[in-house]
């Protein structure tokens, strides 16, 4: 026979465990409707250059009249040799599979791509630490942009590869507090070494959210840019079902919105595009050439943003499904408790009454 | 003719004025612009400076580095990579980033990026003087 008294610390030992898991969870709430808030403050910029940079399009020759080709490097295609991939994981656990499914999509997506050369940039210590288990690290790394102010010399000339696959960068601790100067630094480093033609395509790996019902685990290809303002996706997985139940129930038992970050902020979409004959101060062509390294910088923004708001949300819903988990067990050795408890009593009387009878 | 117009300065991190104003100054990359109301349609780079623009009470100044803007008649809406008051200058960091920067420049090493190094004592420089503090 069970003893009350084990069972009854049981209890409270859960109960102890139920009040963590549901401080994380409402942190993380708080935390994720921050991250929600940051990533619509960041639309307006973002739509306001992809708008300009449409109706540049239109306006600057940027293709050559002739053969099609497009002038720009950042357009121009050329044949897939090596391959940067942005991994963007969490810096720490506790998020459900969160992490894990991230770096199972970043080994499919290197599956898909065998035989190539595809270089690493891991953002996110969890990431990091699953990758470089995996792979060489590159001998020449890129710095990471915790000083950006140091970062004032040119990203280093790629040295011999050390593996068919490598791991060229770590950014951890970045994504507390994600700002965009380090992502345009990164973007920085990855378009001089797209231009010095040591690598031929950029993808980002992350988990993009809309809101919290509208998420999902993507490969977006960010180099080179088929279409500006146009996402190009290779690689997507839609959440199942009862994970989009699951989120759902702790959104609302959290009392997070499900407000999303989509659409076009108020007065955004008309900028740089009134149907007026502008002064162009620079040539259209040049003005071009300028903001379209920016526009890599937001997207890489973007994916930052976006991925530390699903990693709170990930948190959230782990910690809910925690706290549900507890409660269950709870009442579950709350039952076992009382049965045993009356099983003792149950006995005693019997002892009582069989005692009685025998006298 | 209107004497007021919508002024929007936009950073990728949030919309950091948003308010009728009389003028604004804008560091273009051919040289700093004087805007008022009903000025011809104009799209210009920014280069690194101070955007300066005045309402009705007051006159505001702001550091920027890169950015874009785009002036119409009543409206100038004006994205900049950074947008800084003077409140919220590091003012002794900026003044070590300008020291680094001229070192840098000063060193003659090859390995040096000129125009990174440039850029950066630019920016340096006006951060402090949007901060009031000559360097």
């Amino acid at each position: 026979m069970p003893n009350i008294l084990d069972i009854r610390r049981r209890i409270r030992s859960v109960i102890n465990t139920r009040q963590i898991t549901k401080a994380m969870k409402m942190v993380s709430a708080a935390k994720l409707r921050r991250a929600q808030e940051r990533a619509l403050a960041a639309r307006p910029y973002a739509h306001m250059l992809t708008n300009v940079l449409k109706s540049l399009v239109a306006r600057a020759d940027i293709y050559d009249p002739e053969t099609g080709e497009p002038k720009h490097p950042l357009l121009a295609q050329r044949e897939e040799k090596t391959i940067l991939l942005i991994v963007v994981t969490g810096d720490k656990g506790l998020a459900g599979a969160f992490n894990a499914n991230i770096t199972k999509a970043a080994m499919r997506f290197l599956e898909s791509k065998e035989g190539k050369n595809v270089d690493i940039e891991a953002v996110g210590r969890k990431g990091r630490d699953f990758l470089r288990r995996r792979f060489p690290s590159a001998k020449v790394q890129t710095r990471s942009l915790v000083d950006l102010e140091e970062s004032i010399e040119a990203a280093p000339e790629a040295g011999e590869r050390a593996g068919t696959i490598q791991i060229t960068g770590e950014h951890v601790g970045i994504l507390s507090q994600v700002d965009f100067a380090q992502a345009s630094a990164l973007a920085q480093n990855v378009i001089q070494r797209y231009c010095r033609e040591e690598i031929d395509s950029v993808y980002v790996v992350f988990n993009e959210f809309k809101s919290v019902i509208a998420q999902r685990l993507i490969v977006e290809q960010i180099l080179p840019i088929e279409q500006v303002g146009e996402q190009t996706v290779r690689l997507a997985e839609e959440p199942t079902e009862e994970e989009k139940r699951r989120v759902r129930e702790a959104a609302i038992s959290a009392g997070v919105g499900m407000r999303g970050t989509e659409g076009a902020p108020e007065g955004a979409a008309g900028f740089g595009t009134a149907p007026v004959d502008y002064i162009y101060e620079q040539p259209p062509a040049d003005l071009f050439r300028a903001l379209l390294p920016k526009y890599v910088g937001t997207e890489i923004f973007r994916a930052l943003l976006e991925s530390v708001a699903a990693e709170h949300a990930a948190r959230m819903t782990a910690m809910d499904s925690a706290t549900n988990n507890a409660t269950d067990m709870i009442d579950s050795l709350t039952l076992a408790m009382n049965r045993a408890r009356q099983a003792k009593i149950t006995k005693e009387i019997i002892e009582i009454v069989s005692g009685a009878a025998a006298m | 003719m209107a004497d007021t117009f919508q002024l929007e300065i936009v950073t990728p991190e949030k919309k950091v004025v948003e308010t009728r104003a009389e003028e604004v100054q804008i560091p273009g990359k051919n040289g700093y612009l004087g805007i008022l109301p009903d000025h011809a349609p104009l799209i210009t780079e920014l280069s690194v400076g101070e955007i300066i623009y005045r309402g009705r009470t007051s006159e505001q100044r702001l550091a920027v580095a890169w950015g874009f803007a785009e002036v119409l008649p009543d409206k100038v809406t004006i994205l900049a990579e950074t947008a800084e008051r003077p409140s919220e200058i590091d003012v002794e960091r900026a003044r070590k980033a300008k020291q680094r920067a001229e070192q840098r420049l000063a060193s003659g090493d090859p390995n040096v990026d000129v125009d990174r190094a440039l850029d950066s004592l630019h920016r340096a420089e006006a951060r402090l003087d949007a901060a009031g503090q000559k360097a």
